[in-house]
Formats: structure tokens, C-alpha cells, sequence
């Protein structure tokens, strides 16, 4: 359990700081790096690094990519593998990880294999996936899900270890069951765990998608960097990573909003 | 004899690296049935644990602890208790929390608006009902707090320094309000407290205690009647029972060192 405690690092303290509003002043702050960026990046691309396409030139061939539909045929390919994944490995994850933090013999019998799975790169599994599940879709989801799972399932482990004991004594004296304190006192008391873990797992879920693509697909964005690469076009390459990354943080944000709605009770310091 | 609480030759001991620590030494004490009794002590001579044995949060290490002459088995609704440190759900509004037991006896919801209104008037929070805990002031809380407990209306209280937080104002009402109480419904009361004025207003009988280890000191009779004035709070024996207590409390003989 102390092993387990030092892996999650306390979910909770992570987001337990988050500063006020952002103010006009940042986010003016926010474009101006941007355009800063753009101009570094068309001045290395007219003058500097070989081969490097300028912004207008990847912004030219994400136009031509969108319109003949290309990345919107990779995207949502590369969508469905993470949700599906993702989705599966989070239901997965929440029951087991409140068996293991409530149930000390749960607890015992599948935190060595959380354990020894957690210090495993899910890229590191990608070789025995393809050996066992073949290439077609089963085994890259197979990735994503075993890489969602495993930092959800921890999560809510220590969601539920953490739980304020004065909470559970107080609803005991009120004359809850178990049952009652499990359902009204433990799960709200662990939601925001969960759904910090559930974060995590989102951003190492998408992290794990691209390098399965790599191997053995025939769409999804990091199959389209892929092919990129074997002509050399840096343009498609770089639409590939906008397209990763802008993604990535549409979803980060979107969770971020679920868990502000469903934690706004919390006292943040 | 008709207690309501007993405890019997209590002995609590926590395990610690080396040896063990006892929190309670050998405690016996009885508590009538519609007894108002208060605990007072230096911080860390075991009210709080002998508090939570009667709860049922916790269990003796020897000796026995009894409820209407039945061992104690486990917390249940006919015992309420103030913890000392709110433990309001803070997922839950003041309604909610102050609803929270009275779900658990399903009782229908008109009739449990009308018993979490009433308890959260009495603490005097009728206008932060629907505020999140958060929003609350450390004596708000504990006024939900009561109020939660208020509520179930039980047939025992348990209550653990519950007004500790409170301005000097809201903490003579809340008193009144609690002897109002418990004249009434006849209650038995188990009050701990730092304050040994607050002791001695509320109480028949100030149980006073003894740290390092954690024991009963002395136990000392409030013979004034009830229902307690404002004018008692100045009269003669109020203060000579007052200097009693107080010199029971802070000027104890050291400790025996424990066995
Ligand atoms: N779970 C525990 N493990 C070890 N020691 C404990 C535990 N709970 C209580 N104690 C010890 O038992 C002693 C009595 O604790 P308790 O909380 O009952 O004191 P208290 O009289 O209520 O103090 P205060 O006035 O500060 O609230 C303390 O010295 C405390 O350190
Ligand atoms: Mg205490």
C-alpha cells in the first residue's frame, strides 16, 4: 500500500491548486506567444532548417487534407480506438479500484498486479499485443485500455484509502450500512480522485494511441505521420501533431469541466 | 441500578513502537438515564476516546462498556454524536447534511423537510440552508453540525466540545437552547468541553479527568437546579463550584507513572 501511495502521488493535491480566473492580461499574454511562435517558426522555415515547412504551407495542406477528407477519416479513427479504449478501461477501472480500497483481500490479491503493470510502458506491450491479437484494431485498443485502466484504477485506490474516516463515523452514528456509506459517503468522497486518474489516463491513453498507430494501421492520424514520413512530407507530419495535440487539450479541457462541475464542493486552498 | 451508560473498568491502549500508550486507565463511570453529565480535562487525557467508546467507534481494550445495560455493539441513530472536528459531508448542503440521518430512517419527505427546517432554525442557519459547507464559518459548521445530530432526535448525545468554535454569544444561546432541549425531551447528555464555565452551567454532575495516562480525576456535583439562569451564572455557588473545577482541572497532582 505505501508503494502504491508514493505511485499516485495524491491525485487530489495535484489539482487542489488552481488560481483564480484567468485574466485578460494572460491570455492577451497567451497570443502574443503564439504569433511569437509563428513568426520564430516562418523565419527557421525561410531562412534556417532545410526542409522545414513554413506555417502557410501547413496550413495549405491541412486545407487540402480536410478537404478531400482524409483528416477528418483519421481523426475519427483515431478518436474511436482512444474512446473506445479509454471508456472500457475507466468502467474497468472505478469498480476495481474501489474493491481494492475497500475490501483488504481485493486489495492483497491484485495490487502486485497493478503493481508490476504500472511500471510497464503500455508501449512496451505493443510487441506482445500484436504477437497475441494480431494487427487489426483489437490489440491498439488493447494498449489504450490497458494504459487507461491502470492509472484510473490507482486513483480511485487511493480516492477511497483517502477518505476522511470522521466522514464514515459520522454517517455510521446517523445509523448508515455499509452499503449506505459505501454509496452516499465513499464514492462522492472519491469522485475527484477518480476523475483526476481519469485525466491522467485520457493523456496516456492519446500518448499510447499515436505509437500504435505507427505499427500496422491503415488510417488514424499517427498512421498518417507514418506514411508521411516515408516521403518525406513534413507538412502532413506536422497537420498529424496540430491535430494530436489540439485534440489532446480539447479533451483534457472537457474533463477538466466535467470535474470542475462535479467537484465544486471541494474547499480548494 | 438504572444507568444508561456505563463504563466498567475501561482500558484503552494503543500499540507504539515501543510498548504500548494508554489513552484510558481504568475508568468506571456511570451516567443516568436523563443525566446531564460534562467532561472536562487537559487536551490528550482521553475524552474524545471515551467519548467514541460510547459512540461505539471504538472498542475498549478491556473492561466493558454498556448501553442500557447491552455491551455496545456498534454506532447506531439511538446515539448522536458531535465530533469535534464538524465532520460535515461537504458534498452536501446544510439541508442535506442535516437530512442525511433522517433518509436513513425513511421517513416520508414532507415529514423529514419539516424535522431538518426545524433543527437548522434552532442553530439559527435557516438562511445558509442550501450553502455548500465551504462557505461556511468554522461555528457554522458546527451549528450544522449540531443540527444534524439535533435532528435524528436521539435518545443520547454524544457531544464532543460542539461549541468550541462558537462566538461567546452564539455559544450562551446554543447552551440554552440544548438545556431547553434536553428539559423537554429528556435526553442523556455527554458534554465535553474545554470550558469549565460551560461545564458547570450545563451539567448535574462535571466529570473531571487526568492526563498521561488518561484517567477519571474527580467527580464533581453541581447542585444548583434546573433550569439554569443567567442570574445562577453569578451566584456564589455557581463560582465556588466553578473554582472547584477549575483547580481540579489545572492544578492536578502529577501523574502516577503508568505501570
Ligand atoms: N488511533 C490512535 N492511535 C494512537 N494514539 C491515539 C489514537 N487515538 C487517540 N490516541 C491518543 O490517546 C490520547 C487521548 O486522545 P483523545 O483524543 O481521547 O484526547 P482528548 O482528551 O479528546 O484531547 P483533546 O482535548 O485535545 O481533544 C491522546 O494522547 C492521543 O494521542
Ligand atoms: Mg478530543
Amino acid at each position: 500500500m505505501t508503494q502504491l501511495t508514493a505511485l499516485g502521488k495524491s491525485p487530489a493535491a495535484r489539482t487542489a491548486r488552481r488560481g483564480p480566473r484567468r485574466s485578460r492580461r494572460a491570455i492577451a499574454l497567451n497570443l502574443v506567444a503564439v504569433v511569437i511562435g509563428l513568426a520564430v517558426w516562418t523565419l527557421l522555415a525561410t531562412i534556417g532548417v532545410q526542409g522545414l515547412p513554413g506555417p502557410l504551407e501547413v496550413a495549405a495542406k491541412a486545407g487540402e487534407l480536410i478537404a478531400d477528407g482524409t483528416l477528418l477519416t483519421d481523426t475519427l479513427a483515431s478518436l474511436r480506438r482512444v474512446l473506445i479504449g479509454f471508456l472500457l478501461g475507466t468502467l474497468l477501472a472505478i469498480p476495481v479500484g474501489f474493491l481494492m480500497g475497500w475490501y483488504a483481500t481485493a486489495r492483497g490479491l491484485l495490487e502486485p498486479y497493478v503493481q508490476f503493470f504500472r511500471t510497464i510502458p503500455p508501449l512496451a506491450i505493443i510487441p506482445l499485443a500484436i504477437v497475441l491479437l494480431g494487427i487489426g484494431e483489437v490489440p491498439k485498443v488493447f494498449v489504450i485500455f490497458l494504459a487507461s485502466f491502470l492509472s484510473s484504477v490507482v486513483s480511485t485506490f487511493q480516492g477511497v484509502v483517502d477518505v476522511d474516516r470522521t466522514l464514515i463515523n459520522a454517517a455510521r452514528v446517523l445509523g448508515a450500512s455499509d452499503r449506505t456509506i459505501f454509496l452516499k459517503v465513499v464514492v462522492p468522497a472519491s469522485t475527484p480522485f477518480i476523475l483526476v486518474g481519469m485525466r491522467v489516463g485520457l493523456g496516456s491513453a492519446w500518448g499510447t494511441l499515436v505509437a500504435a498507430e505507427l505499427i500496422a494501421a491503415q488510417e488514424g492520424l499517427g498512421f498518417r505521420m507514418q506514411q508521411a514520413q516515408l516521403y518525406y512530407d513534413l507538412s502532413t507530419i506536422f497537420v498529424g501533431l496540430i491535430a494530436i495535440g489540439v485534440l489532446g487539450l480539447l479533451m483534457d479541457r472537457l474533463l477538466l469541466l466535467a470535474e470542475r462541475r462535479l467537484t465544486n464542493w471541494q474547499e480548494r486552498r | 441500578m438504572n444507568a444508561k451508560i456505563s463504563f466498567r473498568d475501561v482500558v484503552k491502549t494503543y500499540p507504539m513502537k515501543e510498548g504500548t500508550f494508554t489513552a484510558l486507565d481504568h475508568v468506571s463511570l456511570d451516567i443516568a438515564d436523563r443525566e446531564f453529565v460534562t467532561v472536562v480535562g487537559p487536551s490528550g487525557c482521553g475524552k474524545s476516546t471515551l467519548l467514541s467508546m460510547a459512540a461505539g467507534l471504538v472498542e475498549p481494550t478491556s473492561g466493558a462498556v454498556l448501553v442500557d445495560g447491552a455491551p455496545v455493539g456498534g454506532p447506531g441513530p439511538d446515539r448522536g454524536v458531535i465530533f469535534q472536528q464538524y465532520a460535515l459531508f461537504p458534498w452536501l448542503s446544510v439541508r442535506k447534511n442535516v437530512e442525511f440521518g433522517l433518509r436513513l430512517m425513511n421517513l416520508p419527505a414532507e415529514e423529514r423537510r419539516r424535522r431538518a427546517g426545524r433543527a437548522i432554525e434552532l442553530v439559527g442557519l435557516a438562511d445558509f440552508a442550501d450553502a455548500l459547507p465551504k462557505t461556511l464559518s468554522g461555528g457554522m459548521k458546527q451549528r450544522c453540525a449540531i443540527a444534524r445530530a439535533y435532528a435524528v432526535d436521539p435518545q443520547v448525545l454524544l457531544m464532543d466540545e460542539p461549541f468550541g468554535a462558537l462566538d461567546a454569544l452564539t455559544r450562551v444561546q446554543l447552551q440554552d437552547q440544548l438545556l431547553d432541549t434536553w428539559s423537554q425531551e429528556q435526553r442523556t447528555v455527554m458534554f465535553i468541553t474545554h470550558d469549565v464555565d460551560e461545564a458547570v452551567y450545563l451539567a448535574r454532575r462535571v466529570i473531571v479527568m487526568a492526563a498521561r495516562p488518561g484517567r477519571l480525576h474527580k467527580v464533581i456535583d453541581v447542585d444548583l437546579p434546573y433550569p439554569r439562569t443567567e442570574e445562577m451564572r453569578l451566584s456564589p455557588e455557581f463560582g465556588r463550584i466553578r473554582n472547584e473545577v477549575w483547580h481540579a482541572v489545572y492544578h492536578q497532582a502529577p501523574a502516577v507513572p503508568a505501570a
